[in-house]
């Protein structure tokens, strides 16, 4: 394919070259990036018209792992909704998750006991740090720094032990239930977080060690993407993308939900509005995920219900981690299946029907790790959704991809995809 | 500012405000909708000036059938505002946003997409979730789910759009 001029075709370049350059340089080339390709983070296409090494433009193709996840929730229970919505942005499932409970506990009207409150911001802040450390092993591997790539993930690992102890799972985990969570921590839950508090910080300073001020990665970093706050808000870009562009927007301080008011941490921004300030904001993310971890854990001291009472609402199964996984409490199974005629019938229509949600619509935003992840949630007065639309952050950011590598080198491509961050399980739904 | 005192900001041009649960809407005709977002992003007291999401719900056997779904909010005054436009089932246009808001772009694709909104004046309106060359609007009410019938020793299992509860 062929173009009537590229950027470097200034008259200078016109009046001496000859014929033959001319022809040659304005050849360009469309070249597919992915669907299949490592650094794509899934299966982002992009189609790309080169100059050289000059991109000249940027069409990002999305829709390669589209699996229907709105129109499905029309189809179960109100509670099944969780099961599908946590699978959309898989790298962040406690934050669907969340997002999906506020928008339906919203439309009831209740609101879950503090302590469930509290386990919810745990695991949304420990699932930010995991999914930074993807962040950051992935990005890390993409440009040629392979033993940051080693150390996220261990760390993750990590996180992801702690998640499968109290969730019987390591991602999808379907926790986070209308009315609090499903269960609470196991008996071992908060020395074990409080072992990941002793070392996470250390494992967060060797990041640092090896990246912050590491020739290769600063020249591949600094002044690459560049994307103002006020470009970025125009497309729709939230999260650390925009806020390492200077802007403070943060659903968790502007619009507190789950008592994100009362903990203590600080809105990380950076002015540098490239990909080396992406990195330091994530960075610096981490580190304050870790200090709501740390109110958490001493809020959790206390014991509570972690589920409201109303039986109209409440999952009525009793979970517990046995020793080959989660399963139903046998106490509660006794129950039901040799007590309480009542019991039994209650458990059928609770688990066949679930609850009927008054009608209504409600639009409830939460901070993912990507950015402002909002759920439209519209109930017809049944006992299933009529429509939930899943705001997801990185389908608003990716947007941004064209306006920041245009005119950039073809090897930036992949500094830029890696500092949006995109999930593209979110992004497709 | 509150829900309630948005509502009353807005009501002053758009009458038909609802607040409920603490959220403001406002319903305006399609005909309005540019100059409404226009002047709810210059009004100081407003200013809404992040689009978050466009989509649309259906509502078969209703007059409108459609109603398209903008959740504006504001960076500063940290508020937010849905503006509701209903479409007929005959004449399923509306004016694209994304003059206004560059951020409409794929949200729109995504509504059409999903609904067959069409947005006049989208600089690239396709599909942008489902294939090119996809049949139907998939989120539309009467659409099938999908699936197929599972049968397994005697026992049978219809596709879930076709069990009873």
């Amino acid at each position: 394919m062929s173009r009537a001029g590229g950027p470097t075709d200034g008259a200078d370049a016109r009046s001496l070259s000859a014929t033959s350059t001319r022809e040659v340089r304005q050849e360009t080339m469309i070249i597919n990036m992915g669907p299949q390709h490592p650094s794509t983070h899934g299966v982002l296409r992009l189609l790309l018209e080169l100059d050289g090494e000059t991109v000249l433009s940027c069409t990002p193709v999305v829709g390669y792992l589209h699996t229907g996840i709105e129109k499905n929730t029309e189809y179960r229970t109100w509670q099944q909704g969780v099961t599908f919505v946590t699978r959309a942005d898989y790298l962040s499932p406690f934050f669907n998750e969340v997002g999906y409970c506020l928008a339906v506990e919203k439309l009831l009207g209740i609101e879950p006991p503090p302590r469930a409150q509290v386990l919810r911001v745990l695991f949304c802040e420990m699932n930010r740090i995991a999914s930074h450390l993807v962040w950051l092993a992935t990005s890390g591997l993409e440009l040629g720094a392979v033993s940051v790539m080693l150390y996220g993930f261990r760390e993750r690992e990590r996180i992801l032990d702690i998640f499968e102890a109290a969730t019987g799972l390591r991602m999808n985990h379907a926790y986070v239930r209308i009315g609090g969570v499903v269960m609470d921590l196991p008996d071992d839950g908060l020395d074990r977080i409080g072992d990941f508090l002793q070392t996470m910080p250390g494992r967060i300073d060797e990041y640092e060690s090896l990246l912050t001020r590491n020739p290769i990665w600063i020249q591949r970093n600094l002044g690459v993407g560049r994307l103002s706050a006020e470009d970025a808000l125009a497309v729709g870009v939230t999260g650390p993308t925009l806020r390492a562009a200077g802007a403070a927007r943060d659903v968790r301080r502007d619009e507190p939900y789950s008592g994100y008011e009362t903990y203590d941490f600080d809105v990380v921004t950076s002015d540098g509005a490239d990909c080396y300030a992406r990195y330091l904001v994530r960075i610096g993310e981490m580190r304050q995920s870790l200090r709501i971890v740390e109110q958490c854990v001493e809020r959790l001291r206390e014991p509570g219900p972690v589920m409201v009472e109303d039986p109209k609402v409440r999952w009525p199964a009793q979970l517990e981690v046995g020793p080959d996984g989660i399963g139903n409490s046998p106490r509660y199974i006794t129950h039901i299946m040799e007590e309480s005629m009542e019991a039994l019938i209650h458990h059928f229509k609770m688990v066949t029907q679930g609850v009927s949600v008054p009608p209504g619509e409600v639009y409830v935003p939460v901070e993912s790790p990507r950015g402002e992840l909002g759920f439209y949630v519209v109930s017809d007065g049944g006992n299933r959704p009529y429509r939930v639309k899943m705001r997801d952050p990185s389908f608003a950011n990716l947007q941004a991809t064209s306006q920041m590598v245009e005119g950039g080198l073809v090897a930036d491509v992949i500094a830029v995809i890696a500092s949006i961050d995109p999930v593209l399980g979110g992004v497709d739904r | 500012m509150s829900a309630a005192g948005v509502a009353e900001r807005v009501r002053a041009t758009y009458p038909d405000v609802v607040v409920a649960r603490d959220e403001a809407s406002v319903s305006l005709g399609r005909e309005d909708l540019l100059a409404a977002l226009e002047s709810f992003r210059a009004d100081p007291a407003l200013r809404l000036d992040f689009l978050s999401s466009v989509t649309a719900t259906d509502w078969p056997g209703r007059d409108p059938r459609f109603w398209l779904v903008y959740e504006l909010s504001s960076n500063d005054l940290r508020h937010r505002l849905r503006v509701k436009v209903g479409l007929h089932e005959d004449d399923l246009h509306v004016p694209s946003v994304t003059g206004l808001f560059p951020t409409a772009d794929w949200h729109e694709r995504e509504t059409f997409d999903f609904y067959g909104v069409v947005f006049d004046g989208h600089p690239d309106l396709r599909r942008i979730l489902l294939p090119d060359d996809w049949q139907g609007w998939p989120l539309r009410k009467t659409e099938e789910l999908g699936g197929v019938d599972t049968r397994y020793h005697g026992a049978f299992i219809p596709p879930v759009d076709r069990r009873t509860p």
